[in-house]
């Protein structure tokens, strides 16, 4: 109980929550995180190009060419039963709810007002316990607004709300202005809790092939920084859940965070480069720091270096600014 | 349970009731009759189940020789078992269909009647293939209808079971396999109320079992074969009044009524026409419309023709019939008739010597031939054969439907005289086969047959192209049964669905006054009238047409739909065709996009039903008030200097008037003409690739990879620019065997593109000041049009490079070499085109080919233009397809002859010596024709040898002369796909592998039966989905390269372009060079892999990376040299097989529909591309053999 904390409503025996990634995708890694400790999980993601433009995009190359030539009027074998994109989705979700006892958490990853919104009640249906809403948006256009961009956001998630009556966490990128404001806006449309950020992968340059690529890095602890002021900010001025997600590795990455105010502390790369085993190392260093330190529980600390119980607020914000350049570092 | 009516097609009628009455289907694809198979693996695999409640087991065999063996060994063990085939491939079961019949075995054939491959192949229907097996034994059952394929499909089986005899249903190929139809469907009761399960335990009784053992296929002597032949008399004669039984008990239950013979006409008509096949329907037709008009005429359908009753015929007719036209649908040459005529005269004359004959006197009777290769067969031919009775002495052995001007066998007929029903809906449309509008058609069809009471008939027709194809839909839809079973040539609705084509072809002929024309332009409303063509002006205000217009692209591209119009176009059909109340209309097409996307999602529905509103909304009556603005077409098909040949008959087939052609103008041994396709300007693209000439690096490989032959490089000196267009780009020839004044051009021809852009997939420049771009472009094709054609004519006059000054080792240097295969029909982006083209430019000034049927024999030889070219000097690759099954065999005949010309050449001229004179001969005897200077030089003195021969008026001296050209090296190509090499043609191939004689063989890998609609082969691989193997095929691929190494002499080379493009020139010269037997397996991406073709060229580079195509070159002259004869030209594999395999949907669909399976499936791919590459390196690496012994 002394890891135990409260996350969009759902008691769960410690923090660590795997991110939205590709291990969801196999049931017997979701298992293994399971007996490994994890108290949730978030599932991969369903993407709202996966579910219109995947199955488009089929349609496409097995349809191409047929009705074109009197030998050849098709390619390939007719009236198949395709599971469309959704569809397997759902399916997973029934697999993962049937085989684990933990709140399974469905993942809808879109930047726009669609159809594809519509799987959140089928996601609901399927059985997920909460939903949790990426909008992986980039503004590229000029002309494009940042008010425009945030009502983007608000619009999908009231949209999503109506649909659903299980929790849903928004999960945002920090490029915002006014992120506070905009967080409590976010709760006032109905988010039951922020996850804090979106790790955008960032795009590199092939020099001999003169072609874009994404690279591809798992975080780093160092990566926790980010997370760590705006949920230190937000933390005392929202009453909401906040999940911290980007850099989780170790235990102490987990105390900063959960001393800043995060309900929970998400995590992918940590799990890829360790594997789910790496979930009960983290509780048992978390539990050795809590002793060696006197804690008797996560709860206790929880927010307990946020902007406002810190000595100096001024620490997250400008009125350190030099200091921050000139000396601050994260471990 | 109630029947339903269905609106489906004749292959699939017949392979319903086959389905649902058999336990073993085995099958072999041929067109027209793949559908059938198709259709019944996949309701296998969906486990749809017979009526007995199991699933059919269907199986895939190596050709139709092995279905019929596998056919013939299930029934013997007592499986209801059956098969479907057309043509060659009925040829091929035939010696088992001697072996089935004999052995009294019951089964039924359901063949798609298609015209036999003689002096050419063809695709279409006749019964020349179903006329061959008259004296198998088996029973001949002909349909004429999508309606009776069904019934008689169920008629057949039962009269199978009972009779003993075997049975051949057949349908004409494509009028009536291909033909949509709302008929009646039966249903399971009405199946198990036909069959006698009491039969098909007696079937079961006779089959070979160790229980009860017995022995059948015993060999026999003169002392009782013959009497043991005569056995089977008894089953034979019963047959007929069984099938009439059976016919009756089918009646009572249906409704519907045949009989062996079925007269249609007046009861006293004088004049008959027999014939059977979909013909007879249009004689229907018009027979009742003849009668309605005051004749009295009649036609005999014959339903049973094997065994034939003569009684049961002569009984049908009426008694007053005084003049008969049989009417054979084949051509028998030599004979006295055809088959059905002669049947029909021996039966009359048998049956008029009995006492109970019912006609008043022998009537006088003609035979004629017609509908050869799916030739119409219209009412006015019908009527012209009727009008030919009417006269005193009819024309005996006629033809009709052409025009015979050279033995005068064809009757004249009116093409004009229609029998229209003015309550009958005809609607024709025009599109391109890329924009969807058959896939539309169809759903329309299906739409108004199946939720109104309307009945609905939809052919359609397709051109000889594989891109930038035309097609034609022929709709019609009416309250009573429709019996028109030929084109519609009046329409009262015509749509035409390309601006395009209305510059090229005359479609509103066919559109009757006052009906309605649709155009899609992209034209608005003001401007779209002084867009048209004058003729279609004309012809708008002379037949008072209404016509509409929109603009659909751009309604596409506004609701998402891309190019897609086929929705678009659909939607306006229904609005002004006014075959359904608009609303209705409408609210129809809506449900159907929620039948076919609803699983899809809420967005794809949502964006088609936008399409559908924005359709509504974007068209518009177009008011012709205006007058003749437009611009003359000028007609020209062809340009001037054009040879005669290709003017005054290619022209005729290209402007789609092939019809008219009289015989005299056809070849009469099936020789043509090479090099027409560059007579052809087909323009079928939007976007042509654009030469950036100041960033080219000059390395040819898009000239190498452009599967068209349009991407052309010449070096040549710079004062030959002075007469250049003012467009025409050069630049200095880059490379230091190239003198100063010497530029180059890459010139596109652009008239001929296909718009593939895998020029631009595989250039390897980047600008550097815009990495977007390459050193060529896609571009709009319109504004360059002009500019280009005349930049290309320049570039044609420009000599091309002394190939003795080509490096040809190179990609660039082979890359120089014309090409003498170009433009050809196939796939835009096509996988297989580029090899064929390098072996063109290599070696195409000597080089014959066998062509295999499949892919490359159409794209290579399908009229009315053909790719095969020739250079400046008039040589290049001389072409023939024979069959599929034989073409090792068939290209190993050809190294035969030349070997055998040769040595008798140098034989003839060693007895000449003292006439040529010691030096030359032996300059010729002995020279060194190992590369292009050398065969140059050997060309150059056997012209002296010509010269001298020319004056020698000896025997020997012409023996010579006409076989001389032996002496110079000739290259024999054996070229197919993996159909072909992997699976029939296998012991053919193998055993010329194993002949150690000098042949090229060059295997299109795509991996599946690409032609015929992409069935799996042996050499599909593991995991792909393809037709047969729909689940994933769970098998590997047959590694066809180390069956050829085993032999120890053979070449062997497994090459992939994209992947290393060096690799393959350097495979290509290897094998040609190579003493002995050569082969090279290409991987050929195509279109069956649902890919975007663009980027075709990759897939290659992804499949050796996996190790799944691992490239390397067998060459069994190194073994003489001391070294290994493997070389591994790839290196170890660095992705897993998924990574190269869920690039192409033929894969990932497997994840759609059996994810678990799809996983397993690629993982083992997996493994054992890593295991084959393994295999492939420990051998390399491998200590030569002690060759010295």
């Amino acid at each position: 109980m002394r890891l135990s904390t409260k996350y969009m409503g759902f008691d769960l025996q410690n923090p660590l929550v795997p991110s939205a990634s590709p291990l969801t995708r196999d049931l017997d890694t979701v298992k293994r995180l399971e007996d490994a400790g994890a108290p949730a999980i978030v599932m991969y993601s369903l993407f709202e190009e996966e579910i219109s433009h995947d199955d488009e995009e089929l349609e496409h190359y097995l349809s191409h060419g047929s009705y074109s030539f009197a030998e050849a009027l098709s390619y390939f074998p007719e009236h198949q039963e395709y599971i469309q994109g959704p569809e397997m989705y759902l399916e997973q979700v029934r697999v993962l709810k049937e085989a684990v006892d933990i709140p399974v958490i469905g993942s809808l990853n879109g930047i726009s007002i669609g159809g594809w919104i519509e799987n959140a009640r089928l996601i609901e249906e399927a059985g997920a316990d909460a939903l949790e809403l990426n909008v992986y948006y980039l503004p590229t256009d000029i002309n494009q607004t940042g008010t425009e961009v945030k009502q983007l956001f608000i619009d999908i998630l009231k949209t999503v709300k109506e649909k659903v009556s299980i929790p849903v966490a928004m999960k945002i990128g920090h490029y915002f202005s006014a992120l506070p404001s905009f967080a409590k806006r976010l709760k006032n449309a109905g988010a039951d809790a922020l996850v804090m950020f979106n790790r955008f992968y960032q795009p590199d340059i092939n020099l001999e092939e003169l072609e874009v690529e994404p690279m591809l890095q798992l975080s780093t602890s160092d990566e926790i920084c980010l997370p760590l002021r705006w949920i230190a900010v937000l933390r005392d001025q929202l009453d909401i859940s906040l999940a911290a997600t980007s850099g989780v590795h170790t235990a102490r990455d987990v105390l900063k965070l959960t001393m800043a105010g995060a309900d929970v502390t998400m995590m992918t790369s940590a799990l890829l480069k360790y594997g789910p085993d790496h979930l009960r190392k983290l509780q048992q260093d978390i539990i050795n720091w809590m002793d060696e330190h006197e804690y008797e529980s996560l709860n206790q600390m929880r927010g307990s270096m946020s902007m406002q119980n810190v000595p100096d607020p001024g620490a997250f914000m400008r009125a350190s600014y030099i200091k921050i350049l000139n000396e601050f570092r994260c471990e | 349970m109630s029947r339903r009516m269905v609106t489906i097609d004749g292959n699939e009628a017949a392979a319903y009731i086959a389905h649902k009455t058999n336990e073993v289907i085995a099958i072999y694809p041929i067109t027209p009759s793949s559908p059938m198979g198709e259709q019944a693996d996949m309701w296998s695999a969906m486990g749809k189940t017979n009526i007995w409640g199991t699933v059919p087991s269907v199986i895939e065999m190596q050709s139709e020789g092995g279905a019929a063996g596998a056919v013939h060994g299930a029934l013997q063990t007592g499986a209801l078992t059956t098969t479907f085939t057309a043509s060659q491939g009925l040829l091929l079961m035939i010696p088992n269909m001697y072996k089935i019949a004999g052995e009294l075995t019951p089964t039924v054939f359901h063949v798609s009647a298609r015209t036999i491959a003689s002096h050419a192949l063809s695709i279409f229907g006749d019964h020349s293939d179903v006329m061959a097996t008259r004296s198998t034994g088996f029973a001949l059952l002909a349909s004429n209808s999508v309606q009776e394929v069904m019934d008689f499909a169920l008629i057949a089986q039962a009269a199978t079971l009972e009779s003993r005899i075997p049975f051949l249903h057949f349908f004409d190929g494509f009028r009536t396999s291909h033909e949509v139809m709302k008929i009646e469907q039966l249903t399971d009761e009405d199946v198990r109320a036909m069959i006698s399960d009491e039969l098909v335990l007696a079937h079961r009784e006779r089959a070979l079992n160790p229980n009860h053992p017995v022995l059948r296929g015993t060999a026999q002597n003169p002392d009782t074969f013959f009497q043991s032949r005569e056995t089977v008399n008894p089953f034979y004669s019963a047959t007929p009044s069984i099938v009439q039984n059976i016919m009756d008990k089918f009646a009572d239950l249906t409704g519907r009524a045949y009989h062996l013979f079925d007269y249609v006409g007046s009861p006293t008509a004088e004049r008959v026409i027999i014939l059977m096949g979909s013909g007879a329907e249009a004689a229907h037709e018009t027979v009742e419309f003849l009668n309605e008009s005051g004749e009295n005429v009649g036609i005999l359908k014959v339903r049973l023709y094997r065994p034939f009753s003569t009684r049961d015929m002569v009984n049908a007719l009426p008694k007053t019939v005084k003049k008969i036209a049989v009417l054979d649908r084949t051509k028998e040459p030599g004979s006295i008739g055809e088959p059905l005529y002669q049947d029909v005269i021996t039966a009359l004359a048998e049956e008029i010597a009995e006492p109970s004959f019912p006609l008043d006197a022998m009537p006088t009777v003609i035979g004629g031939r017609y509908g050869l290769s799916s030739k119409e067969f219209t009412p006015g031919m019908v009527k012209g054969i009727f009008d030919e009775l009417s006269k005193e002495a009819p024309k005996n052995h006629f033809t009709i439907g052409i025009l015979d001007d050279v033995t005068h066998t064809s009757l004249d007929y009116d093409p004009g005289f229609t029998v229209l029903d003015k309550d009958v809906f005809r609607g024709m449309f025009y599109g391109l086969g890329a924009d969807g509008t058959v896939g539309a058609n169809k759903n329309s069809i299906k739409i108004i047959g199946e939720e109104t009471d309307n009945y609905a008939q939809g052919y359609f027709v397709y051109d000889s192209k594989k891109s930038g194809s035309i097609t034609i839909s022929h709709l019609r839809f009416g309250r009573k049964l429709i019996k028109s079973t030929y084109l519609i040539r009046r329409a009262n609705f015509l749509a035409c669905h390309n601006f395009e084509f209305l510059k090229t072809l005359d479609l509103l002929e066919h559109v009757i006054p006052g009906g309605t024309f649709l155009l899609n332009s992209p034209y608005s409303t003001d401007e779209v009238w002084d867009r048209l063509p004058r003729n279609v002006q004309k012809q708008i205000l002379d037949k008072k047409i209404k016509f509409y217009n929109i603009n659909a692209l751009k309604v596409a591209k506004e609701t998402g739909m891309g190019v897609r119009i086929n929705t678009i176009m659909q939607t306006c059909f229904f609005a002004i065709s006014g075959i359904l109340p608009k609303d209705e209309a409408i609210r129809k097409i809506k449900q159907a996009i929620e039948k076919t996307y609803g699983k899809k999602g809420e967005e794809i529905v949502k964006k088609n039903y936008n399409a559908v509103d924005q359709a509504l909304a974007n068209l518009h009556e177009i008011s012709v008030s205006g007058g003749l603005t437009g611009v003359e077409q000028t007609g020209t098909v062809v340009p001037d200097d054009a040879p005669a040949f290709v003017k005054e008959v290619t022209a005729v087939m290209i402007a789609g008037k092939g019809e008219d052609l009289p015989v005299s103008a056809m070849p009469v041994d099936g020789t043509w003409p090479t090099a027409t396709t560059k007579w052809e300007k087909r323009n079928i693209t939007d976007e042509i690739p654009v030469w950036n000439e100041n960033i080219c690096i000059q390395c040819n490989k898009c000239v190498l990879a452009c599967p068209h032959a349009v991407i052309r490089p010449k070096i040549y000196d710079a004062s030959i620019l002075d007469k250049a267009p003012e467009t025409f780009k050069h630049v200095k020839a880059k490379g230091k065997e190239w003198g100063d004044n010497e530029v180059y051009t890459l010139q596109v021809a652009a008239e001929d593109c296909t718009g593939c852009a895998i020029c631009v997939d595989v250039c390897p420049v980047k600008d550097k000041s815009n990495a977007s771009l390459k050193a060529i472009n896609m571009e709009p094709q319109l504004p360059l049009r002009k500019a280009e054609r005349e930049n290309w004519n320049f570039f044609l006059e420009i000599p091309e490079v002394d190939r003795s000054r080509i490096n040809q080792t190179t990609v660039r240097g082979s890359q120089l070499l014309e090409p003498l295969f170009e433009f050809s029909g196939a796939c835009a982006g096509c996988g297989e085109t580029p090899y064929v083209k390098l072996a063109s430019q290599l070696f195409g000034d000597r080089m014959i080919v066998a062509n295999a049927t499949g892919c490359s024999s159409i794209y290579g030889g399908n009229l009315p233009t053909t790719p095969w070219a020739k250079n400046a000097e008039g040589r290049g690759p001389s072409w023939s397809n024979s069959l599929f099954e034989d073409n090792a065999e068939f290209g190993l005949g050809f190294r035969l002859t030349v070997d055998k010309h040769r040595e008798h050449a140098r034989e003839l001229l060693e007895s000449l010596r003292k006439e040529v004179g010691d030096e030359l001969t032996d300059a010729i005897l002995t020279a060194d024709q190992s590369d292009e200077p050398g065969i140059y030089e050997q060309r150059l003195r056997l012209e002296k040898l010509e010269a001298i021969l020319k004056k020698l008026d000896t025997p020997q001296a012409k023996q010579l002369l006409s076989i001389a050209d032996n002496l110079v090296r000739k290259s024999i190509w054996i070229m197919g796909g993996d159909g072909w090499a992997y699976d029939i043609g296998f012991g053919g191939l193998d055993h010329v592998l194993a002949s150690g004689r000098d042949v090229n063989i060059l295997v299109l890998d795509t991996e599946v039966y690409s032609n015929t609609g992409g069935q799996a082969s042996k050499a599909t691989p593991m995991g792909a989905v393809a037709k047969f193997a729909s689940s994933g095929k769970d098998t590997n691929k047959k590694d066809l390269g180390l069956i050829a190494m085993s032999y120890g002499n053979v070449y062997v080379a497994k090459v992939a372009m994209g992947a290393s493009d060096a690799q393959t020139v350097k495979a290509f010269l290897e094998a040609e060079a190579y003493p002995g037997p050569s082969m090279i397996i290409a991987y050929s991406h195509c279109i069956a892999h649902g890919i975007n073709m663009t980027r075709g060229m990759q897939q290659h580079k992804y499949a050796v990376e996996s190790g799944y195509w691992p490239l390397y070159r067998y060459n069994p002259q190194l073994t003489e040299k001391g070294k290994n004869p493997l070389v591994l030209d790839s290196k170890a594999p660095k992705i897993h097989f998924s990574e190269f395999a869920y690039k192409e949907n033929r894969f990932k669909m497997l994840t759609k529909s059996m994810p678990e399976r799809a996983k397993r499936l690629l993982d083992e791919a997996d493994r054992k591309a890593k295991e084959h590459y393994d295999f492939y390196q420990k051998m390399a690496k491998m200590e030569p053999a002690d060759t010295k012994g």
